[in-house]
C-alpha cells in the first residue's frame, strides 16, 4: 500500500526531480554498502588487490623501520626487581606441545655467507664471553613482560664465524619447525644476544632450550627459540608468521 | 575572510576546499584506524571486555595490523597538511578562537536543552569550537602514543612521557575512546541539523532569509 501512494505522489513531480532523487538514493545506498563492506572485516582484507596493496605498504614500512633503526640506541634496561613473574610462555602451539631438544648431541649448524661453517656444541657455546640483560619483551599481540636473559653478544658470535656482515639477512631454523629472519643491522646491535640462560638458569624448554636469540629491539615473534641452524644470506628468507602477514621488520 | 564571501545566487561559502578534502580523507582514515585498532585491542585486551568482531577490520591480528600501519600514513600526512594549512592560513585562529569555559558551559547547557543556536553555519559556537579542538588534540595524542607503542625503543623519549610502553597503551586507548565519543556526538549533531551535511561536500549554503 505504501508503495502505491509513493508512486502516485511521484507522478505529480517532474521526471528531472525524480531522477535527482533516485540519484541521491542510489548514492546513499552505495555509501552504506561501502561502509558495510568496510566493517565486515575479513572479506575486504581477503580481496586480492586490497591484499596486494596492504603487503606493499608492509614492505614500505620495513624500509621506513630500517631507516629509523639506530645501531647505538639501546632498549631500556630494568632492575631485576622489575622482572615479570611468572614470565609468560608463548608460541604458535600450546604449552603441552613444547619441543624437547637433547642437549648432549646438540649441534647448531652455521651456513651461508660465513667463513667457518662449523657446527657448535653447547659446551663450546657456553664457553663464549657471556653478558646479561633485563629488558622488556613486547609481543605483537600488545602485551609485554620483563625478563632476564644471558648469553653471548650475537655480533661477537658473527665475527667468530667470519660472517659477511655486508649481507642483508640472518635466517634461523628451529627445532619446533619455526623459522624467522632478521636484518643485519639488528643482528649486529649490542643488545642482540644469543642466550642460553633465563633468570640465571639454563633455558628451560618452555623458554627455548638450548638457545633463544634475544632481540630487545624487535617484537617477541622475531626472537627465535630452539635454534638448530642459522645462515647468512642476501636472499629474503621470510618467516613462519611473516609469511602469513606479520610485518617482517617488526622493530621496536 | 572566506566566511562571508558571497556568490551571486545567495550562496554563502562555509567550508574551504582544503577543509572539505582533509575532512573526508580524515573520516576514512579514522574509520580504518579505529576498526583495525579494535581488532588489535582484542588480541590482548587492556580491560575485561572485547570489541565485537563484527565492528572490527582485518579479520585477524595480522590483517588488522596491516590495515593499521597502512592507514596511519593517510592519517598522519592528511593531518599534517590540515594542521599546517590551518595554522598558516589563520583558519584555526578565525574559526576556533576564542573559546572560553563560560561560553562552552553555556552552549553545552543550551545544546542539552535542544536550543543551541545554529542560524549562522559559518560561525562555530563555543561547544563546536571546543569539540573540534579536542578532536585535533586527540589526533595528536593518538599519533604520539601510537609512535611510542610502535617504536618503544627508537622513540623511547615519547614512551617515557607516558609511563613507558605499557603507559602508552593506556594513553592510546583513552585518546581513542574520547575521539570516538566526540565523533559520535558530531554525527548526532549532523543528524539533528541535517543542512550542515551537504555543506561539508559542496562548501556552500543557500541563505535562508
Amino acid at each position: 500500500m505504501k508503495r502505491r501512494t509513493m508512486e502516485a505522489s511521484l507522478a505529480d513531480h517532474s521526471p528531472r526531480l525524480i531522477r535527482s532523487i533516485e540519484r541521491r538514493i542510489f548514492f546513499k545506498q552505495g555509501l552504506s554498502l561501502g561502509a558495510l563492506a568496510m566493517l565486515s572485516g575479513c572479506n575486504l582484507t581477503d580481496d586480492e588487490s586490497v591484499q596486494t596493496l596492504l603487503n606493499g605498504m608492509s614492505r614500505w614500512n620495513d624500509g621506513v623501520q630500517g631507516r629509523l633503526f639506530s645501531r647505538t640506541k639501546l632498549a631500556p634496561e630494568f632492575p631485576e626487581s622489575a622482572i615479570t613473574k611468572p614470565f609468560p610462555f608463548n608460541a604458535f602451539y600450546g604449552e603441552d606441545e613444547i619441543t624437547l631438544v637433547d642437549g648432549t648431541d646438540y649441534r647448531m649448524e652455521v651456513g651461508g655467507m660465513v667463513r667457518e661453517r662449523k657446527a657448535w656444541t653447547l659446551p663450546e657455546l657456553y664457553a663464549l664471553p657471556q653478558t646479561s640483560q633485563v629488558t622488556r619483551h613486547i609481543c605483537v599481540e600488545g602485551w609485554s613482560a620483563i625478563g632476564k636473559w644471558s648469553g653471548v653478544r650475537f655480533s661477537e658470535f658473527l665475527s667468530r664465524i667470519g660472517a659477511d656482515t655486508t649481507a642483508k639477512y640472518v635466517g634461523f631454523k628451529c627445532a619446533d619447525d619455526y623459522y624467522t629472519s632478521i636484518d643485519m643491522p639488528t643482528a649486529l646491535h649490542p643488545q642482540t644476544l644469543l642466550t642460553f640462560r633465563y633468570a640465571d638458569e639454563i633455558l628451560p624448554p618452555k623458554y627455548g632450550f638450548p638457545m633463544k636469540l634475544r632481540i630487545p629491539t624487535k617484537l617477541g615473534f622475531k626472537n627465535p627459540k630452539h635454534i638448530m641452524e642459522m645462515f647468512v644470506t642476501n636472499e629474503y628468507p621470510g618467516g613462519y608468521w611473516e609469511d602469513q602477514g606479520y610485518n617482517w621488520f617488526s622493530g621496536s | 575572510m572566506e566566511a562571508v564571501q558571497q556568490t551571486p545566487a545567495e550562496w554563502t561559502k562555509i567550508h574551504p576546499l582544503v577543509v572539505r578534502v582533509t575532512h573526508w580523507i580524515n573520516a576514512l582514515a579514522i574509520l580504518v584506524m579505529v576498526a583495525s585498532g579494535w581488532r588489535i585491542y582484542n588480541a590482548a585486551p587492556l580491560f575485561p571486555f572485547r570489541i565485537p568482531s563484527e565492528l572490527t577490520l582485518g579479520g585477524w591480528l595480522g590483517g588488522a595490523l596491516q590495515w593499521h600501519f597502512a592507514a596511519m600514513w593517510l592519517l598522519v600526512l592528511n593531518g599534517l597538511a590540515y594542521l599546517a594549512w590551518g595554522i598558516a592560513s589563520g583558519h584555526f585562529r578565525r574559526k576556533f578562537l576564542p573559546v572560553t569555559p563560560r561560553a562552552l558551559l553555556r552552549d553545552v547547557r543550551e545544546a542539552l536543552r535542544g536550543r543551541l543556536a545554529h542560524e549562522d553555519l559559518s560561525v562555530y559556537n563555543a561547544a563546536q569550537r571546543a569539540a573540534y579542538l579536542a578532536i585535533i588534540l586527540c589526533g595528536i595524542v593518538l599519533v604520539l602514543s601510537g609512535l611510542a607503542i610502535w617504536k618503544p625503543v627508537q622513540f623511547q623519549e615519547i614512551a617515557a612521557l607516558m609511563g613507558d610502553y605499557e603507559g602508552a597503551r593506556f594513553v592510546h586507548f583513552a585518546a581513542m575512546a574520547l575521539l570516538v565519543f566526540l565523533v559520535l556526538i558530531h554525527i548526532l549533531m549532523v543528524i539533528l541539523v541535517p543542512r550542515t551535511f551537504p555543506t561539508m561536500i559542496t562548501g556552500r549554503l543557500r541563505r535562508t532569509s
